[in-house]
């Protein structure tokens, strides 16, 4: 699948934005005045930003209100309604926070959960595929939800980062390997897509278009799959072990901000090798993958 | 709405014949120059005369080379469009109901004017059947010739898809696969046709009939009892002096 930039910065941001508000909203922290207000800023702002960066890669963004109609069968939609509940109901306990107004903590649970909604339903855009096998499993969701979690503990300053942060490695290692084997697993070949096989082994023997279009570009993404694994590496060290690392070294302001950094821009490769490992069954028609 | 109707009344699609289709592309010239002008934006072309031309096309024609394990190898064309799936993952996902199945008929079709373009149903399609017009940002799907199977502005011969009438092989047929004893029905029975990917639980309405079984090659000519006259009169006494030399 084609690695679109706006979906793989939304999908990042938007979920350390709502895996810190998760973590403000139940009150893991407390912070007051002028730091409630950059911390509370710092959650709505990725959040926000996030949810702004993903109209970027609609045909039609003018519509997008209408992205909120269909919450009965589309994920989308309510990835659109959980997000913006979860902004809404958070925003009496940020004020709270940020004026010292005394609300009672659980004004913020609702808004917690509805944050981790968010992320879920999110992953589950994704998940519901059928005819992305890599995608269409549990683990997705897993993940998503992995990395809000790891990712907004890190923003949140708790020392129970690091071991948010190691589960979050496993789970890497976890839908990789089993990501690996699912295209395979759902035993769909040219033969079968084709119902050829009834007959013999298919080969393509000409293709049905010369020039390019929207399904090779989107759904039949093959470069930058060569590089895969040093990537992989590169995003675990980067997304889980080295942040890890530093927390458990020191807990110092400074230490949480580096591993965040380095945290966030893991995350962004290890979701550039989402979308661009993940095939198609599309690709089968034209003997690809 | 995106909720998928629970039945239609018809389950309109086509039968495609993948023994006599050819492989000549008309069908999906018929759809883009019907289509261009018809039901929603055109479908554009980007730098149709450049190095690297790009359009938006409803029905695509592939050719496979098929090795069966006795006998010889053969070409199969192989039309693919919409299949109009009952169980259509495509309007499901879709956020703002632009994409839907009518359940009068079961055509799939996008409104235009609802679509953000976000691409989420093509991902859907386990097919390939729908592309996004780049020049529009909307998504263009078959819309089984919607504004012409109905249209009584037609004559009535010209009253089925584009793709149909154009086929100059006929291996595309038109017609509603709820009725047992329509001509795609009977169709699809006698020629044991076949729907595409069932296990991804799609549930297509369109059948492909697949290529009649094929003649065993003989291995000696059929000219070659003719090769084998005997030559009589002067030819017959050259060619047996000739032979004794
Ligand atoms: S073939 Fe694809 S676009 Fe057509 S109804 Fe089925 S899933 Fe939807
Ligand atoms: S591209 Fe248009 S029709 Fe397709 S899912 Fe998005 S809004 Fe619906
Ligand atoms: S039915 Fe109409 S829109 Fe669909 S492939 Fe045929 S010509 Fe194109």
């Amino acid at each position: 699948m084609h690695p679109a930039p706006s979906v793989i910065v939304f999908s990042v941001l938007s979920g350390a934005g709502f895996g810190l508000l998760f973590f403000l909203g139940l009150g893991f922290v407390h912070p007051s005045g002028l730091v409630a207000f950059l911390w509370w800023g710092l959650g709505y702002g990725l959040a926000v930003i996030g949810l702004l960066a993903s109209t970027f890669h609609l045909g039609n963004p003018k519509r997008a209100w209408r992205a909120f109609t269909q919450w009965q069968t589309s994920w989308l939609s309510r990835e659109a309604w959980a997000s913006v509940a979860a902004l809404v109901l958070l925003a009496p306990m940020a004020l709270s926070d940020w004026l010292d107004l005394g609300l009672p903590r659980p004004f913020g649970w609702l808004g917690a959960a509805l944050a981790l909604v968010t992320v879920f339903t999110t992953s589950m855009i994704y998940a519901q595929i059928k005819a992305v096998p890599r995608w269409h499993h549990w683990l997705t969701p897993v993940m998503f939800l992995s990395f809000a979690l790891a990712g907004g503990a890190v923003l949140a300053g708790q020392s129970f980062a690091a071991v948010l942060l190691s589960a979050l490695a496993a789970v890497l290692l976890a839908i990789w390997q089993v990501g690996d084997g699912q295209f395979a697993r759902r035993a769909q070949t040219l033969g079968t897509a084709t119902g050829l096989d009834r007959i013999g082994e298919v080969t393509v023997f000409e293709q049905a278009h010369t020039a390019g279009n929207y399904l090779l570009r989107e759904m039949i993404f093959v470069v930058g799959r060569k590089h895969a694994q040093k990537l992989r590496a590169i995003a675990l060290a980067l997304a889980a072990v080295i942040p890890a690392a530093l927390l458990v070294i020191s807990g110092e302001v400074w230490t949480f901000a580096l591993a965040a950094i380095c945290h966030l821009i893991g995350a962004l490769t290890a979701r550039w090798l989402f979308f661009a490992q993940a095939e198609h069954v599309v690709g089968l028609f034209y003997g690809k993958r | 709405m995106t909720c998928l109707p629970v039945s239609t009344e018809k389950r309109l699609g086509l039968a495609i014949d993948l023994d006599t289709c050819v492989g000549c592309q008309a069908c999906v010239t018929a759809c883009k120059g019907w289509n261009d002008q018809g039901y929603g934006v055109p479908l554009s072309d980007q730098n149709p005369y450049g190095a690297e031309p790009s359009g938006v096309f409803l029905n695509r024609v592939h050719s496979y080379a098929v090795q069966p394990i006795e006998g010889e190898a053969q070409t199969i064309n192989f039309p693919r469009s919409c299949l109009h799936c009952e169980d259509a993952p495509c309007v499901t996902v879709c956020p703002t109901g632009a994409s839907y199945k009518r359940s009068e008929d079961g055509i799939v079709l996008v409104n235009e004017d609802a679509c953000i373009g976000c691409g989420l149903c093509a991902w859907a399609c386990p097919y390939g059947a729908r592309e996004m017009d780049a020049e529009a940002g909307v998504m263009k799907k078959c819309t089984l010739c919607v504004d012409r199977i109905y249209n009584e502005n037609l004559p009535e011969e010209d009253r089925e898809p584009a793709c149909v009438r154009g086929c100059p092989t006929g291996a595309r047929h038109f017609g509603d696969f709820a009725d047992p004893d329509s001509k795609v029905s009977r169709l699809s029975a006698e020629r044991s046709g076949y729907a595409l990917m069932p296990d991804l639980g799609t549930k297509p309405v369109n059948r492909y009939l697949p290529p009649r079984k094929k003649d065993v090659r003989q291995d000696a000519s059929i000219l070659a009892p003719l090769l084998d006259i005997k030559a009589s009169g002067f030819a017959g006494w050259l060619d047996r002096v000739l032979g004794k030399i």
